[in-house]
């Protein structure tokens, strides 16, 4: 057993570690303040190959693993998660599924232009009336001849204003609820898809969440991504995946709220010490650390095992949960620990701790993650 | 184009510490990264292969963990690889290392050498040039710009003043500032494949060289002694409005008769 | 072999010498006077001999001219054959150079045709006096930092000969000028193996702005990350016009083109020591500190009121430099108007 990341994860990590303190880390707090999509670090990335890190090389893809992909989610999330869910967004909710699902000719259509980064990618699950329950579905694709025609709207999609190509799952057949609902990609500029409006959110304000209408968009059957009713289980394939990106994102936000507060608190001294040197400071740091570490724990087993090709349904959701959960305990007290500068924007730690809210919510909300996790647990 | 970039290993300068209490260096933790002059040099190799086509080979002289640089150098777009290493060489100063990897080079054939101008743990510009004598090759230091054109290299050197543009023909040795050459990025696919690709070990068996003019025998300096500077003790400070601040500038500017 | 006196290769520009072969100068008087032996000025270039009493009034004793056509501009490998003939030929003890981007060049090089060691970057010279049973007595301790300025190291030469050290510019206090001093200028005819001659100089560049040297000016208003952009170092330029200094940078602006290279202060750009230095949001990394801690007098204004700047401040303003410096430079223009 070797609890180590190889060589090859090890150069990934100093690699995406630099790229993160010097393009991504400048940019962050301006971001969040002007709610920027930050299309020119997206350029970047994609230059890097950053956009195709588990895709097979044959597919324009840089051949890597998902334990490198995790890491790239939490390294860029330890200083900006607004740049971490746009990788992990692109990566595991729209490539994979191509990559999964996709027919050979959707995948050569899509996945070189994805990989590179030429496209961006968007995927769509949650309406108004459907999100933790996806039989919900109020998006239709009716057959017409050689085409579909889908009506309905889908919200809160990460960026949804700036992608090319989006997946989305639709109700071919309302009577059969989960059974269903059949997966389509579409591309941007297609007649009868329009972005609606933006939202402001309270964390990861760069991300350009949108809502996504679709009019009497007609679209060829050939974009249809798995098998006819298939889409319950796109979507639950592609949400596993998901969930490790954001369980990284979550720890991500957790180490880059810690390392300030390990900073923050050696530097700042109040009754002639460092507060460092309180044992109060000490007793929580040394919690919070040891759930940190938890969680990496955590999320690099979960990618482990789909590297290896085994189950990691439960483990997505044991991961993104205490991700999740610790990347709101240890955002909170890390501004409990900053005091007032910690609720100004002065310090990062305010950012970090509005943009930690999200990763208990999307992608499936802490709530799913325990039903998962029960789901296992007493079948 | 056959270009050959002499790389080193070095401590990041920028994060060790001094201990507050014995006043030693604080070396633990410190990473180890690939000094950033010789990354502009490999950047300015990469460059030229990018628009003519090269050979881009990396050499460096260092202990067995300096590998490390090396995958880093194949990640960033470099083909062959050279880990120059052995007990001969240490506890060398500039002299004995330009011998060393000038002896090494000899093995080699290219039409550019490169070097960083210095290395950020000695900062002595000197290793460059000094090879550049014993392999008898022109040079030119402070290079923050290069082209190329009908066979010859028209190099951008700076100066205290601005900068200078000389011509020279190859074969040649240029040493290289990281701010003429902002350093890519390694790619994903390259990090991917740098552990797969054979980097050649060379001993002492490759050095055409006496051992008396190796490692520490072959040393011109020696250190005599070597110790931590103190800092200034502190000021006074003040968490004052702006106007007050100008204030306070203002009469330390008077009391020291600046104006 | 017998190696003497105390030798400064005196750096000339288009025939203006250099502020730093003045400091060495002086620095070689002290080391000379200590050895009992003389200071000799190696002045190398073209139609440069009626400047050779200018180095005798700032304290050389003999001044040995090599004057060629070839040495007009400094290129590599003309300066290295004409120096390396007047070292062979005079055998000193000591050579000295600045560390500037000709000294750094032409050094090296020399130290690598002689087989013998040379020091970097020296921020000291001292004769041993043999008190310590390790080293012999006259020699020459070098001491540099190293490690980025973490730790100093005092170097000694390891073979018999000449000893050769580059020091940095503005490190070393040139004597004061006394024209009534004499000595001995001495023509030197070097031989050139024009073969050697490689590389070609087309043309020399002066940056338009940055002529004047940062090691010179008596106050630097120097600007770090916290003054973030090009429009706010136009505030930084103000200040220093009104104050009769100029503006130097930290290597974080460098880095990001914001100011250029030869304004950097630091381990990895000059070494400054004005009267006044006034950082501006600059939080004070150790490799700036080692450039600039010598200042006269350290003015810091920075936000963090952690910033490691203020350990070496005389004193520290925390807050927004970008707000304050334009103040300050309206209410210096009616201070010094008065």
């Amino acid at each position: 057993m070797n609890f180590g990341l190889t060589k090859t994860q090890q150069l990934f990590q100093q690699m995406i570690r630099e790229f993160a303190e010097k393009e991504v880390k400048p940019l962050a707090a301006e971001v969040d303040d002007t709610e920027r999509f930050p299309m020119e670090t997206v350029e970047k990335m994609a230059k890097l190959g950053l956009f195709g890190i588990y895709i097979p090389k044959n597919y324009g893809g840089a051949g890597g693993d998902h334990i490198m992909y995790s890491i790239a989610v939490e390294e860029l999330s330890r200083v900006c998660a607004t740049t971490g869910v746009i990788l992990s967004a692109h990566t595991s909710l729209c490539m994979s599924p191509i990559w999964e699902f996709g027919t050979e000719e959707q995948k050569q259509k899509y996945l070189p232009k994805l990989a590179s980064g030429e496209w961006i990618g968007a995927f769509g699950l949650t309406e108004p009336n459907a999100g933790t329950d996806a039989a919900g579905q109020q998006t239709t694709a009716v057959e017409d001849g050689d085409d579909y025609i889908l009506n309905g709207s889908k919200i809160f999609i990460t960026y949804a204003c700036p992608a090319h190509v989006y997946v989305f799952a639709t109700m071919t057949d309302k009577s059969k609820g989960n059974k269903g609902i059949t997966t389509f990609i579409v591309e941007a500029g297609t007649p009868g898809v329009s972005i609606g409006k933006k939202e402001h959110k309270l964390g990861i304000r760069g991300s350009a969440t949108c809502e996504l209408i679709f009019e009497n968009c007609r679209v060829p059957k050939a974009n249809m991504l798995g098998k006819m009713g298939e889409g319950f289980k796109v979507a639950m394939k592609t949400l596993d995946g998901g969930r490790i990106g954001i369980a990284s994102q979550a720890l991500g936000i957790a180490q880059g709220a810690m390392d300030e507060t390990v900073k923050y608190t050696k530097e700042r001294k109040q009754f002639g010490r460092s507060i460092s040197a309180f044992q109060n400071t000490q007793f929580q740091m040394a919690d919070l650390e040891t759930k940190v570490q938890a969680a990496r724990l955590l999320v690099r087993s979960a990618a482990w095992k789909q590297d290896m090709g085994q189950p990691f349904s439960a483990d997505a959701a044991m991961c993104k949960l205490f991700a999740a959960e610790t990347a709101m305990e240890v955002t909170t007290k890390a501004v409990q620990f900053h005091g007032g500068y910690g609720y100004t924007r002065e310090y990062p730690v305010e950012r970090m701790m509005r943009d930690a809210k999200i990763t208990e919510i999307y992608e499936g909300t802490s709530e799913v993650q325990r039903m998962v996790i029960a789901a296992k647990l007493f079948k | 184009m056959k270009i050959v970039v002499c790389i080193k290993q070095v401590p990041d300068t920028t994060v060790i510490k001094i201990n507050p209490v014995t006043g030693t260096l604080i070396r633990d933790g410190v990473p180890s990264i690939m000094n950033p002059d010789d990354k502009g040099g490999l950047e300015m190799a990469l460059q030229l292969k990018d628009q003519y086509g090269a050979h881009v080979t990396v050499i460096t002289m260092g202990p067995p963990q300096a590998d490390a640089i090396l995958r880093e150098a194949y990640a960033m777009g470099a083909d062959e690889a050279i880990l120059l290493t052995g007990r001969e060489f240490g506890g060398a100063d500039t002299l004995a290392t330009s011998h060393t990897i000038a002896a090494a080079l000899k093995n080699l054939e290219y039409d550019l050498i490169i070097a960083g101008r210095q290395a950020i743990d000695g900062d002595t510009a000197q290793v460059g040039p000094q090879i550049a004598e014993h392999l008898g090759l022109p040079q030119v230091s402070y290079v923050a710009g290069l082209e190329y054109k009908d066979g010859k290299f028209l190099v951008k050197k700076e100066t205290e003043e601005g900068y200078q543009m000389l011509e020279v023909a190859g074969p040649v040795l240029l040493t290289a500032l990281a701010s003429g050459f902002k350093a890519r990025y390694m790619n994903v696919a390259g990090i991917v494949d740098a552990f797969d690709k054979p980097v050649a070990v060379w001993g002492v068996d490759k050095v055409n060289l006496p051992l008396e003019m190796l490692g520490l025998k072959g040393s011109g300096t020696r250190v005599y002694k070597s110790f931590t500077k103190g800092v200034k003790a502190a000021g006074e400070v003040h968490e004052v409005d702006a106007e007050h601040a100008v204030g306070l500038i203002v009469s330390k500017l008077k009391e020291k008769f600046i104006i | 072999m017998n190696n003497k006196n105390v030798y400064v290769f005196a750096e000339q520009r288009e025939g203006v010498i250099q502020p730093v072969a003045l400091e060495l100068i002086g620095k070689a008087r002290d080391l000379a006077d200590v050895l009992g032996d003389k200071v000799v000025a190696i002045f190398a270039g073209h139609n440069i001999a009626d400047q050779a009493n200018e180095l005798i009034a700032y304290g050389a004793d003999d001044v040995i001219v090599v004057d060629a056509p070839e040495l007009k501009d400094y290129v590599t490998e003309q300066y290295t054959q004409a120096v390396y003939q007047v070292i062979t030929a005079m055998n000193p003890d000591i050579v000295l150079f600045g560390a500037t981007t000709i000294g750094r060049d032409l050094a090296p090089r020399l130290s690598a045709r002689l087989e013998k060691g040379l020091t970097a970057d020296c921020t000291k010279l001292e004769i041993s006096d043999g008190s310590d049973p390790k080293l012999e007595a006259r020699k020459l301790m070098m001491t540099r930092p190293a490690f980025g300025g973490n730790l100093m190291a005092t170097i000694v030469a390891a073979k018999e000969g000449v000893q050769m050290a580059t020091v940095r510019p503005g490190v070393m206090q040139k004597k004061e000028k006394d024209a009534s001093r004499t000595g001995n200028i001495i023509p030197f005819t070097a031989t050139f193996d024009a073969s050697k001659f490689a590389v070609k100089l087309l043309e020399t560049v002066k940056a338009e702005k940055g002529l004047v040297d940062i090691t010179e000016a008596k106050v630097l208003v120097s600007g770090g990350r916290g003054v973030g952009n090009k429009e706010n170092f136009e505030k930084l330029a103000a200040l220093a016009e009104v104050i009769g200094g100029e503006v130097s940078s930290s290597r974080a602006m460098v880095d990001a083109g914001i100011m250029d290279h030869d304004r950097q202060v630091g381990q990895t750009g000059k070494t400054v020591r004005p009267d006044l230095y006034l950082a501006c949001g600059i939080s004070g990394a150790i490799q700036h500190l080692a450039g600039m801690e010598e200042s006269e007098l350290i003015i810091a204004i920075n936000k963090d009121k952690f910033a490691p700047i203020f350990q070496v401040a005389d004193l520290g303003i925390v807050g927004d430099a970008n707000k304050i410096v334009p103040m300050l430079t309206e209410r210096l223009a009616k201070e010094i108007k008065k």
